[in-house]
């Protein structure tokens, strides 16, 4: 097993509001490795988005870390100072967002945006960054670039605009790149175009990626390794073909049904999870799932599943199905993968 | 940016245009003969006659006034027996404008720097001295603070003069009065652009690119929030053009507003007819004037 | 619950019943329930309530009136029987401002009243027809409000003759419907969109029923909170043109008209100034902050 560069270790993080504390993060360990990629898959609200940014340090009031290390090259994050902070965004840990028309300013030209990134972590002239510019337009293959410099982020398309997110922050050369849900907000040819964009700069940079989406196709098309989330906690890990081919945790097995398939007859109506998310405010104290799952037990309702590990390696899930006492009898269900009809 | 350049300038042009046609008929409306005087000699009453067109009819009046109009020539006072409204103005307008821009300039630039301390202190002491300051300009209008100010600085503590115009501390308390209604209306408005602009989301993008709060303010946040001030300078000028009327009044300055307030008092009409077609018009130059600074500074516009 | 039940399919009621946390509320109760959180508005709200009691009963609270002239009690500064004093001609000053008050607020609420009624319906037609209607009345507007009102006021009161309330009602009416209309258009053009809109349409309903039943009433909340920072526009305007000579014609009291004679004696009588002034800035300050109030209780992001 690799080395890991970036340890998150049991991280709680809950926002303190007017109508009461939020859990949004409650107790999740993750892990990512040099060069390597990974996914965070969830739904809206389960808490993704919260934990990477607290991981780069973007966690805003009234949000706070309560618990948990977030360890990178053996340095606890979580401890770490504002300056210290500073010194590593951008810089060892760089991150894509959502919606780049938003998220990028809309009165400064793209091309000094992308020079700010790279003139804060290094001493350098003007033409030096402008040369480190071009030359990461160039690899995330942006049209005419030397023209396009100047441009200011309203006159570019959706697919331009994420590229030169992608450039602003592989610009410092980063060891770990937070991709948040890089291709939402796009169109889905230019979804495309990005993550063939992604894919192929896996081989140009060192860079070790932690991809977050509610998307399972995305995951399939760029992570080596999966985290499934739900409702602020990890409910399954596993290598991505494990997952796909064997998922173990019904909320997975929610997911990838409700993928509608090219191959699958016309009649019938689509897949969907039931129900609606539990109110963080009081979660359930047992599995937050309970409420939703068809194969609910009496224990689901009482405490909190630990993880159960399975024949693959690293592939583990957190769901009472899986318990000594359980498993015989839910065999049946365990096999079918919670469908009644194969 | 030339399409609409031009489309500004067009629209202010016409705005003048109704503006003169408007006050035109109004005046119109008012019984006998308002522009006549009777009590001047049958010589200068024939020069009035020939001048307004009183005999002809209305139509034709109208064109003559616009002709006189768009040519420079506004008529002579009725009360200031014989002088050319032109020259009133060239007289007495450089004092107000310099009034009006040494307030406006002040209150921009105080306002603004207020705004912005307001934002960074947000819920914090330096915050809510500044808002109540800010609200205190708000509901003391300038007629108001104005006696007040005059009477506490001017007549009990005696450091600055009361009245008149020409030194700089002569200057120093009709401009506060004036500019005072701007600072607190800028304040607000520029802190709660500052916040606005806190709350977006390429701020966070800066955030990951490892800047520091400052950073983040001076480069990203303020020329953000500066493009919204810029729409609030129109009304701005308007105030502080209105608001001369008053200050000039309390602290007995020479302007063009002191004097348009007496002609209004001693309804001397071709002076009124005359100063509100000026300063109409003044109003709408700057008005141009800030649209295209606008377009000049929007990239959105000035691109396209 | 031994091992064996545990592991049995889930009896439902083991689950927390997640109940809606939040209690059912209507629009209106939220609206209030944030306002009353606002405890600057809350206060507003009832000061006003006081001062707009003061002005109904105050003047027949003592014996004196607002016109008759006591020379044997010029100039008195405030005692038992006159608890504000008397002015230079020996009126009760208690009497003058709550009368004066009376004419003041009237103006303020009719004249704001009136001009945001028309620019309603003005709004609303041109946002629900759009197209060449909306175009014409929208360039239309743009022209009109590029010039200050005040400079129109000034000139229709000159025309109509100062000195009376339904003058100045009407000016400021036919100047200020033009802000209202814009508004109430933009926000028609937001609603029009809406399925309801639609639904009507299908079942027939004439483009009148839908703008007032259902356009309009969309729009409510925002007007209010327009009307309710206007009126403290009008109160200084009103101010502002009792100063330079255009208000209520004596001897009829109105706050702009108390303040505007009293700036001259100030320095002797400062309380002449002083208590219409704080009146005048107290009323214009609680509206203030009560449409502040009302604006953010209004507005859904800022929701406790």
């Amino acid at each position: 097993m690799k080395k890991a560069l970036l340890t998150v270790e049991d991280l709680t993080i809950s926002f303190f509001t007017q109508a009461g504390e939020v859990q949004a993060v409650r107790g999740v360990s993750w892990h990512v490795s040099e060069k390597e990629t990974i996914a965070i898959v969830g739904e809206s609200g389960c808490g993704k988005t919260v934990s990477i940014q607290t991981v780069m340090g973007l966690l805003s009031k009234p949000g706070s870390i309560q618990k948990g290390q977030i360890l990178f090259r053996g340095e606890d994050l979580a401890k770490a100072d504002k300056n210290r902070l500073h010194e590593l965004q951008g810089n060892d840990m760089s991150m894509i967002f959502q919606d780049p028309l938003t998220y990028l300013n809309p009165t400064m030209r793209v091309g000094r945006q992308i020079a700010e990134a790279y003139l804060q972590h290094n001493k350098a002239t003007r033409e030096e960054a402008d040369a480190r510019v071009l030359e990461m337009m160039r690899l995330v293959s942006f049209p005419s670039p030397e023209r396009n410099m100047r441009a200011y982020p309203f006159q570019l398309s959706g697919g331009m605009r994420q590229r030169i997110m992608v450039a602003m922050a592989l610009v410092c050369n980063p060891a770990v790149l937070f991709a948040d849900e890089p291709t939402t907000a796009l169109d889905v040819t230019i979804q495309a175009q990005i993550i063939d964009l992604m894919n192929s700069l896996k081989t140009k940079i060192d860079a070790a990626i932690v991809l977050i989406t509610h998307d399972m196709g995305v995951v399939a098309n760029m992570a080596q390794r999966v985290y499934v989330m739900y409702a602020g906690k990890i409910v399954e890990h596993g290598a991505v073909d494990d997952i796909f081919s064997n998922p173990k945790h019904p909320y997975t097995w929610g997911l990838l049904y409700s993928i509608p398939r090219l191959d699958a007859p016309v009649k019938g109506a689509m897949e969907y999870i039931p129900g609606t998310p539990p109110d963080l405010i009081s979660p359930p104290k047992g599995c937050a799932f309970a409420a939703r799952c068809r194969h609910a037990m009496n224990i689901c309702a009482q405490q909190q599943p630990p993880f159960f590990d399975f024949e693959e390696p690293e592939h583990c899930a957190a769901c009472w199905l899986y318990a000594q006492d359980a498993k015989e009898q839910y065999a049946d269900v365990i096999e079918k993968r919670g469908k009644e009809n194969g | 940016m030339l399409r609409y350049t031009l489309k500004r300038i067009g629209i202010a042009l016409l705005t003048i245009f109704v503006l003169a046609t408007i006050t035109f008929f109004l005046l119109k409306l008012l019984p006998g003969d308002p522009f006549l005087n009777i009590k001047v000699p049958a010589a200068i009453q024939e020069k009035q006659m020939a001048y307004y067109g009183l005999d002809k009819p209305v139509i034709q009046q109208y064109f003559i006034y616009m002709k006189n109009i768009a040519t420079g020539n506004l008529g002579t006072s009725l009360k200031y027996i014989g002088r050319n409204v032109t020259d009133i103005i060239a007289d007495f307008f450089p004092v107000s404008a310099t009034l009006g821009l040494i307030a406006l300039l002040f209150a921009e630039l105080i306002g603004i720097l207020f705004g912005i301390l307001s934002a960074q202190y947000k819920n914090r002491w330096p915050d809510y001295v500044l808002m109540f300051f800010a609200i205190l300009g708000i509901a003391l209008p300038s007629m108001v603070i104005g006696p007040l100010i005059r009477y506490f600085f001017g007549v009990q503590l005696r450091v600055l003069p009361v009245s008149g115009w020409g030194s700089v501390e002569q200057m120093i308390m009709p401009a506060f009065v004036l500019g005072l209604a701007t600072i607190a209306s800028n304040t607000r408005l520029m802190r709660a652009c500052m916040l606005a602009t806190t709350t977006q989301d390429y701020i966070k993008t800066a955030q990951a690119k490892g800047l520091k709060p400052v950073q983040i303010v001076v480069r990203h946040e303020l020329k953000n929030s500066l493009v919204p001030m810029l729409a609030g300078i129109g009304p701005a000028i308007a105030s502080v053009m209105m608001g001369s009327f008053v200050v000039e009044k309390i602290f007995v300055i020479p302007g063009l507003g002191k004097h348009f307030v007496s002609a209004v008092t001693t309804l001397d009409y071709p002076l009124i007819m005359s100063l509100t077609i000026f300063y109409g018009t003044i109003l709408v130059t700057m008005n141009l004037l800030v649209d295209l600074l606008y377009g000049v500074v929007d990239p959105r516009i000035r691109l396209e | 619950m031994d091992r064996n039940q545990l592991y049995e399919s889930l009896n439902p009621d083991l689950l927390q019943t997640e109940e809606m946390v939040r209690p059912q509320t209507t629009y209106l109760k939220d609206v209030w329930r944030t306002f009353k959180k606002r405890k600057t508005a809350l206060v507003s709200a009832i000061i006003l309530v006081l001062l707009v009691l003061l002005v109904l009963f105050g003047p027949m609270m003592n014996p004196y009136n607002y016109y008759s002239n006591d020379y044997t009690a010029i100039n008195s500064a405030p005692s038992a029987q006159h608890w504000f004093g008397t002015d230079t001609l020996g009126r009760d000053l208690w009497t003058r401002v709550w009368v004066g008050g009376r004419v003041s607020l009237l103006i303020a609420i009719l004249a704001t009243l009136f001009p945001f009624a028309i620019g309603m319906v003005m709004g609303g037609i041109s946002g629900y027809f759009g197209g060449k209607v909306d175009m014409i009345m929208m360039r239309t507007i743009d022209i009109l409000m590029g010039i200050p009102t005040m400079i129109y006021n000034i000139l229709l009161i000159v025309v109509m003759g100062s000195g009376n309330i339904s003058t100045l009602i009407i000016a400021f009416t036919l100047t200020g419907w033009m802000g209202s209309a814009r508004s109430a258009r933009g926000m028609v053009l937001q609603i029009k969109a809406r399925e309801f809109v639609m639904a009507s349409e299908t079942l027939g309903a004439s483009p009148v029923r839908i703008i007032f039943r259902h356009l309009l009433p969309n729009t409510m909340g925002i007007m209010v909170v327009g009307i309710t920072l206007t009126i403290p526009m009008i109160i200084f305007a009103e101010a502002f043109l009792s100063f330079i000579g255009l208000g209520i014609a004596p001897p009829n009291p109105s706050w702009g008209q108390l303040i505007s004679n009293a700036a001259d004696v100030f320095k002797n009588y400062p309380y002449q100034f002083i208590i219409p002034c704080s009146f005048v800035s107290l009323t214009m300050l609680c509206f203030n902050l009560m449409g502040d109030g009302l604006r953010d209780a209004l507005d859904p992001k800022l929701r406790a």
